[in-house]
């Protein structure tokens, strides 16, 4: 008996299908969830209406539908792709910040303060023109470049009157690229593919119009994407890079992968290699 | 055999193939709108406006 695969989802885009009939080509039963219509019970014992399967991959859009459905999947004891603590990291920037830092990747210089008093002084150590970001956020939302402390004074200024999570005043270099960025995807222990992702403004995410070309990996970019994708705990994940004097230095890595784009100019299989990632990570 | 939806939005009627499943995100090859599909009965698809975006949304 071949094991089974569940995908939980909020929308089913190109991704969630080719994985699926990546699937069925081999065999391979696959029960498509959708997260909108899901309830779980907490507290008791019984099993959830759903058949979750022997492995879940996880593709929710939403982050924290995303991040709390993992949680409660795990703790049913199934076996999730990406794991809880996986996605906890790489949904946050200031995590992933840690780990990298401790890992000993290149990542950009980046302060934290929790006032705006303590903010100006961060941003004096970063130094201006500099990026203010949210902790929890994509697709480039609410990333401000701050060019000088007047700038800087009058968003701090306004983020009082957000959600406490803009209160986390994360602020980093603008690291002196060329106008595009790499992202690298790391399924398991190998860098499968590579894109640059091209824009004329500091957000090149590929759903905000940045282009996309095919990147060679070489072995200085394959060792830092998996050791950064070692980082934070591995699995199926987009590790963001940028180009800076001659090496490279990670940003961000996803873990909620979008990769549409990545196998029209790359040709790569994406979702053969996610499909046997799986696999591996099927419970028996 | 295609499953027939009806757009939401330009009201134009089009056929999708017999595979598609709830949540999947079609076109309308009328107005270009994405449309999310919600509910499938025998050959009729029901659609709605697709949500493109929410505040934590996002790779």
């Amino acid at each position: 008996m071949p094991p089974t695969i569940s995908i939980i989802y909020d929308q089913i885009r190109w991704e969630e299908k080719a994985v699926r009939d990546a699937a069925l080509a081999r065999g391979i039963p696959v029960n498509l969830i959708d997260a909108k219509k899901a309830y779980f019970n907490l507290v008791g014992e019984e099993k959830e209406p759903e058949n979750f399967g022997d492995v879940v991959l996880q593709r929710c859009v939403s982050y924290f539908r995303n991040l709390h459905i993992t949680a409660i999947l795990e703790s049913k004891g199934y076996s999730v792709v990406n794991s809880y603590d996986v996605t906890n990291v790489c949904g946050n920037k200031l995590l992933t910040t840690l780990k990298l830092a401790k890992a000993g990747v290149p990542t950009p210089k980046t302060y934290v303060a929790f006032t705006p008093e303590g903010a100006l002084k961060a941003a004096e150590e970063v130094g201006y023109p500099l990026l203010i970001k949210p902790v929890i956020g994509s697709w480039g939302r609410l990333i401000v470049p701050l060019k000088d402390r007047e700038t800087a004074e009058a968003v701090f200024e306004e983020r009082l009157y957000m959600f406490p999570l803009y209160q986390v005043y994360y602020l980093q270099e603008i690291v002196k690229r060329p106008p595009r960025d790499l992202r690298v995807f790391v399924i398991g222990d190998e860098a499968v593919a590579g894109i640059y992702r091209y824009s004329l403004d500091i957000k090149t995410n590929i759903a905000r119009g940045g282009k996309a070309e095919a990147c060679h990996i070489t072995d200085e970019l394959r060792e830092i994407s998996l050791k950064a994708a070692e980082a934070v705990g591995g699995g199926i994940l987009g590790v963001d890079l940028m180009e800076l004097d001659g090496g490279y230095v990670v940003h961000e890595i996803n873990h909620t992968i979008e990769f549409h784009a990545t196998v029209s100019v790359t040709g790569v299989n994406i979702p053969k290699y996610i499909l046997g990632y799986l696999l591996r990570k099927a419970r028996r | 055999m295609a499953k027939k939806v009806k757009c939401t939005e330009c009201d134009a009627e089009f056929e999708v193939p017999d595979d598609v499943v709830v949540g999947e995100v079609i076109s309308c090859p009328d107005c270009g709108l994405e449309l999310e599909v919600v509910e499938i009965e025998g050959d009729t698809v029901k659609v709605k406006i697709l949500q493109v975006s929410g505040e934590d949304w996002g790779e």
